[in-house]
């Protein structure tokens, strides 16, 4: 048994970093994941972690910074939100690229303009292809748990991939929640020691990183970094039993809530599966056959695992919380409609953009939801295959919102 | 300190032949010349530039050391990154060896792109040498201007039309910016003065902090010259005092080579295709403006030195 505690999402981030106790951290500072780096800092302060922590000048820095450290042969980890995120995106593909096992929390956090300090996914969004893993957690203690998983996971022989560890900004950054914490020697043993692979420190066998590859050999790089995304499928399972095991706490690349009966859900990533969760149980409660699928790992993304879980459903709705302006639906929406396209049984799927810039999400809006899939089930046509969920504006100008709000209040 | 020619040629070669450079750039010939100053072992971080792309052609190397490019602006990141791990590594006992660090790039890649990246590293105070081979524009791309370009100097996007000739703004003083962050040592050098070049290299491996080193580097296409006048070209522009070879010791500027004559510019200029438009007479005032800043900048560091 570890020790209970209260801690935000941040603070529980970088308990876990503490215990990681890495080589290396470079970091700056973004709201909301400032507290990460203060927290580190601290501990480096206080002599209670041996890393070398860098306080770089930009983003830019902080991952090039952990991409030679990496590349030298140590466990290297940053932080970041937004912004900070969008600055790093050219070597966001650097490290995957040159297969470098860094592990890097991310507070999401919308991204400008106009500026916005609050949550939604529309930074890690934006970076789904730079060959990152992505896990996305609900809540405090998943992050925690998460991010001394991800160790592993990106660390693993037939995977050495990046891992970004997302957590909504605020709702879970800022948040208090109880959680438990491993004890420091468990975590130690449950990560183990850093193997190095090539590293540049190994000076009696030189090794050059980062070559000019042409096309005739580009193409091969790129093909074997997806293969070790696709068998990061298996390593995530593989290291959450693990971790169960340890912890009593077991998380894979999704979580179904009351999902295997059920004839109408929601697919969503992140904290608003808690809320849905709540709305699930209303429903369920007045006789509704409602589910809930939360979707953690979106890069691998278990596409084959999906077309199972939700083909028996009537209609589905897929929540993303960020967009993708032009495209049929937002980035989340858009792949579960094609991973169903090879089912023969499919459900209705509508796509609904919810929480940007941290737009409070209720249990109300939750509601209307599941109303929505309620209706196209007893009538039998999808009217809006892709709608915003909590906003002003539009084509109707909110009044259908206005409209439903009292209504999903008045079933509940 | 650095040994003669004989001594040298027996150091094994860190960066060795079969590379794709042009014949006659002087890239290859004064990071040789630095590596000479280092017997431990060296892990470089490569800027995107034409060094990087012509060494590290996949599935070659031609680098004998460990060596990693990222991307274009982040070199001095890079290397503190390295730098930080081998750090890191020496406080838990898990390496003993003596290891140094160096950092490369184009004076695009330290000038401009890369200025932000290097000026923070400097200040945190990694211990690396950070070797800017300025060859005055971006030649990676087929020859840009960057901020190293010097006034009046034809690049492809500063070309020489009819309404505008070349370059309308002077060079940025580099060298002194980077001594404005206080680091123990700073130089300006030249592959024409080989053994000035490997004892700077040798001290700046040896302090205990960060260490830069500007030298400039000739580019047969970029200059547009015939590629057998390269060192010469460095020689003349140490000569005219376009390139004083000078260095930064904590502090106290040292001037380490003053010719006997200061040759005129125009000399230097003459044979670069460049700078032919400059010796048009409607072009005089440019050649004469190029003059005079060569001349104020001699003067203020043989000041900087207490020298004049
Ligand atoms: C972010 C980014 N912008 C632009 C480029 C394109 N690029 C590659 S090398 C280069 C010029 C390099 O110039 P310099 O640093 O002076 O080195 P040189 O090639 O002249 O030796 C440019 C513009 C790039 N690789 N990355
Ligand atoms: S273009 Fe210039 S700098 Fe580049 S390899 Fe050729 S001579 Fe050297
Ligand atoms: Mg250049």
């Amino acid at each position: 048994m570890g020790k209970l505690i209260a801690a935000t999402g941040n603070q529980a981030v970088a308990q876990a970093m503490r215990q990681i106790d890495p080589h290396v951290v470079a970091a700056y500072p973004i709201t909301p994941q400032t507290d990460v780096v203060e927290e580190f800092a601290a501990f480096v302060a206080d002599g209670v972690v041996a890393t070398e922590f860098v306080p770089v000048e930009s983003e830019h820095s902080s991952m090039s910074t952990v991409i030679g450290a990496s590349a030298a042969g140590v466990r290297a980890m940053t932080a970041t939100s937004s912004q900070g995120l969008a600055l790093m995106w050219e070597m966001l593909y650097i490290a995957a690229g040159l297969r470098l096992p860094i592990v890097m929390p991310v507070a999401n956090r919308a991204l400008s303009a106009p500026i916005n300090i609050h949550g939604d996914q529309s930074d890690t969004m934006g970076a789904r292809d730079s060959g990152w893993i992505q896990l996305y957690c609900k809540n405090q203690q998943e992050a925690y748990d998460t991010l001394i998983q991800a160790i592993r996971i990106a660390e693993h022989d037939s995977v050495r991939l990046p891992v970004m560890v997302c957590y909504d900004g605020f709702i879970v950054s800022h948040s208090l929640a109880g959680m438990e914490l491993l004890e420091d020697d468990q975590v130690k043993a449950f990560i183990g020691k850093h193997k190095a692979l090539h590293p540049l420190l190994d000076t009696k066998n030189p090794v050059t990183y980062g070559p000019l590859a042409l096309f005739d050999y580009y193409f091969e790089f790129r093909r074997q970094l997806v293969e070790g995304m696709a068998r990061a499928a298996n390593v995530i399972e593989e290291v959450a039993e693990e971790y169960a095991r340890l912890s009593g706490r077991y998380y894979g690349r999704y979580e179904k809530y009351n999902m295997d009966d059920a004839e109408i859900g929601v697919l969503v990533l992140g904290s608003a599966a808690s809320t849905a969760e709540v709305v699930v149980d209303e429903l369920r409660a007045q006789g509704v056959k409602a589910g809930l699928l939360r979707l953690r790992s979106f890069r691998p993304f278990p596409k084959a695992e999906l077309a199972r879980e939700l083909s028996h459903l009537k209609a589905l709705c897929v929540l993303d919380r960020a967009d993708s302006p032009g495209a049929l639906g937002g980035p989340v929406g858009v792949e579960v409609r094609s991973a169903l396209l090879e089912s023969a049984k499919r459900p209705a799927v509508i796509n609904g953009i919810f929480g940007l810039g941290g737009r409070d999400t209720t249990v109300d809006l939750i509601t209307t939801v599941y109303h929505r899939l309620m209706k196209i089930v007893d009538t039998g046509t999808v009217d809006e295959p892709l709608f915003y969920l909590g906003v002003r504006g539009g084509n109707n100008n909110g009044r259908e919102l206005e409209a439903a709000i009292p209504q999903a209040r008045a079933t509940r | 300190m650095a040994g003669n020619l004989k001594q040298l040629s027996h150091k094994p070669e860190r960066l060795v032949s079969g590379h794709r450079m042009c014949a006659g750039c002087a890239a290859p010939v004064l990071v040789k010349q630095i590596l000479y100053a280092v017997d431990v072992p060296v892990v470089i971080a490569n800027a995107t530039c034409c060094l990087e792309v012509t060494t590290s052609v996949y599935p070659y190397s031609n680098w004998k050391c460990s060596w990693i490019h990222s991307a274009f602006e982040n070199t001095s990141a890079t290397i503190g990154g390295v730098e930080a791990a081998y750090r890191a590594m020496k406080k838990r006992g898990e390496i003993e060896e003596d290891v140094r660090f160096m950092a490369i790039g184009g004076d695009g890649g330290t000038f401009d792109i890369g200025l932000q990246s290097l000026s923070g590293a400097l200040e945190r105070g990694h211990r690396f040498v950070y070797v800017c081979y300025d060859n005055e524009a971006y030649m990676n791309t087929g020859i840009q201007r960057s901020s190293a370009t010097p006034l009046g100097a034809w690049t492809t996007t500063s070309p020489v039309g009819t309404a505008i000739a070349g370059k309308t703004r002077p060079r940025k003083d580099l060298t002194k910016i980077v001594a404005a962050h206080h680091i123990p040592y700073v130089a300006q050098a030249s592959p024409s003065n080989w053994k000035d070049l490997t004892t700077k290299a040798e001290k700046a491996f040896n302090v205990d902090g960060p260490a830069f080193l500007n030298v400039i580097s000739p580019c047969v296409p970029g200059w547009k010259y015939e590629p057998e006048l390269t060192i010469k070209l460095a020689k003349m522009a140490v000569d005219t005092c376009y390139w004083p070879l000078y260095e930064i010791e904590n502090g106290q500027y040292k001037v380490n080579y003053k010719p006997k004559e200061k040759k005129p510019l125009v000399e230097w200029l003459k044979p670069q295709g460049r700078f032919k438009h400059l010796l048009a007479p409607e072009n005089k005032h440019l050649l004469d403006e190029l003059q005079s800043q060569v001349d104020r900048e001699w003067e203020e560091l043989l000041k900087n030195a207490g020298e004049s």
